[in-house]
């Protein structure tokens, strides 16, 4: 059974105030603590031995929802999960997934999760991941996602992802496949403080003529924080492909962006931009300006960068 | 009413001089007043606006506003006083929409779309277009301004300070702009301090003052100042003289 604790992480990770509407299955220390499957959309425990779910989403579903978060409060607890998501043509689905953390002891949590979604013909996903850690034991609380998503011709996939402060240690590997006229939006938002670090490599793949991605990364590291950045595009055919990191560098921290752009054909039109920079000091002013303090000022303008 | 007496600021030139920016500034502007800073580039009206709302710090010298010393006191402080400052050069905000900044300007997290969009509405922005978007880059400079001086409306403050808010902005906001400090002036809420070159702003003033190396060097009713500004811009140099001869 859930209590309090468990509601707050599902809270922070999916806005969840009660079970949700739709497809779901929420996972609790390892164990499937509830799940409901709809007329549309399937959710079966996998059969190959992997620990994990299979969700399968029927040709045409629209305007429906799945909700897969997973909670730990077990100190010392660490899994690997697999979890596959087969979108059938012409679907019209969300998605939203995401992990908390809370961590009272001293030894580590740690969840892996690996999820691949084959995303059919025309069909449309919002993928949204949050990741949450807390607790007040010197456990670290560890995350270390793997994403896979193969888009099919037409099909596109917007992938939010957000990670702000609780999470020690992070590295998140995503690719993504482009096919024909398909389109993969990745936003990704990141906040570290303390010793974390954070670490995320990313490969769009544009293969099928008319593909497009679009990559935007914005990251706030503070006091003795490190991130890292690898985000790839790589164009195959004809295609457009924009990756853009920004980041805002506090204390001493360290950032590395590395954004890597490869054209393996003569129409791929392919455009990176990075950038780190601490706040402007007239950011800062203007808002005192009217009327906020220092601290106010700076927890604004971080709150706007990260929205 | 707002009081400055003898207002110094100094800053170290190239050589390591020390250079007069401000130099001992005295001013006494009353309640309610309309008063149009003007003159030559580099004589210190930003930096007498800046030192006002606490962005410079004077060596010496006082500003009582509403009778309460502000040398003392933080930006943020002389903000809460009802002290604002429209930036010269705004700063953009990657993230932050126009409709936010209205809000922390306005004090109210609650600010109603259509109040917000009413100032908007009086820089001559189409408010719709507007209320959404980031302060960032992709806006013109003109536009960042005129946001700039809609959040000071938005912020109704006893003291507004606007810098140069012609800069940048085409005609047909320009013409927006001055009927709006005109209301505003007529409602006779505030006391307004408009640094500015443009005769139409001008126009409006009750009294001018105008500032040159750092010093006031007239200050008076417009129907006074502004003849003697006219008087002086043509016979003042000698060099445009000669050239408008051969003209």
């Amino acid at each position: 059974m859930m209590d309090k604790t468990d509601w707050k992480l599902l809270k922070e990770i999916a806005d969840l105030e009660k079970t949700p509407q739709g497809a779901f299955n929420i996972r609790m220390n390892g164990q499937t603590d509830s799940r409901a499957s709809t007329a549309n959309i399937e959710i079966t425990t996998k059969t190959d031995g992997k620990p994990g779910i299979d969700i399968r989403v029927k040709p045409g579903t629209k305007k429906e929802s799945v909700h897969i978060p997973v909670i730990i409060h077990a100190t010392g607890y660490s899994e690997l999960v697999y979890n596959d998501f087969f979108i059938g043509e012409d679907c019209d689905v969300d998605i939203v997934a995401g992990c908390g953390i809370h961590n009272t002891g001293c030894e580590t949590t740690q969840h892996d999760g690996i999820h691949t979604f084959y995303v059919g013909k025309n069909s449309k996903v919002r993928y949204v991941e949050r990741h949450y850690g807390e607790g007040e034991g010197t456990g670290e609380r560890i995350f270390n996602p793997q994403t896979v998503v193969y888009l099919e011709e037409g099909a596109s996939i917007q992938m939010e992802t957000t990670q702000i402060r609780g999470v020690d240690s992070t590295k998140r590997d995503t690719k993504i496949v482009v096919g024909k006229n398909a389109e993969a939006v990745v936003t990704e938002k990141l906040l570290t403080h303390g010793k974390q670090t954070a670490e995320s490599d990313m490969e769009i793949l544009l293969e099928g003529e008319g593909a497009s991605g679009r990559v935007v990364s914005r990251s706030v590291a503070q006091d003795q924080s490190r991130q890292v950045f690898y985000p790839k595009m790589t164009g195959e055919n004809k295609c457009f492909g924009h990756v853009q990191c920004d980041s805002i560098i506090m204390g001493d921290a360290q950032i590395s962006s590395i954004p890597a752009i490869v054209a393996h054909h003569v129409d791929a039109q392919l455009i990176h931009e990075a950038a780190i920079g601490r706040i402007a000091g007239d950011q800062i002013l203007k808002l005192m300006t009217l009327g906020l303090t220092e601290a106010e000022a700076e927890e604004k303008i971080l709150d706007g960068f990260l929205q | 009413m707002l009081e400055i007496k003898g207002l110094t600021y100094r800053v170290p030139d190239e050589a390591g001089e020390e250079l007069g920016i401000l130099n001992d500034v005295s001013l006494t502007i009353g309640d309610n007043k309309l008063v149009v800073v003007t003159g030559p580039n580099g004589g210190g009206k930003t930096t007498l606006a800046k030192a006002i709302m606490g962005l410079v710090k004077p060596v010496s010298g006082s500003i009582r506003w509403n009778g309460v010393e502000l040398m003392d006191k933080s930006i943020t402080e002389r903000a809460r006083l009802g002290v604002s400052y429209g930036f010269q050069q705004p700063p953009r905000f990657k993230g932050l929409r126009v409709r936010d900044l209205l809000c922390l300007a306005s004090g109210r997290e609650n600010l109603a779309t259509e109040e917000a969009c009413q100032y908007l509405t009086k820089v001559g922005l189409c408010s719709h277009d507007y209320i959404d978007r980031e302060v960032d880059t992709s806006l013109s400079g003109g536009e960042v301004k005129r946001i700039e001086i809609a959040t000071i409306l938005a912020r109704r403050s006893g003291l507004m300070i606007f810098d140069e808010p012609e800069a940048g902005i085409d005609l047909w906001s320009f013409a927006k702009l001055t009927e709006t400090f005109k209301a505003l002036h007529e409602r006779r809420e505030n006391t307004l301090i408009i640094i500015s070159h443009q005769e139409r702003i001008i126009n409006l003033a009750d009294e001018i003052v105008m500032i040159e190396d750092g010093k006031v060097v007239q200050h008076g009713p417009k129907e006074e100042i502004f003849p003697k500004i006219l008087a002086n811009t043509a016979a003042g140099c000698s060099y445009l003289n000669e050239e408008a001869k051969k003209a």
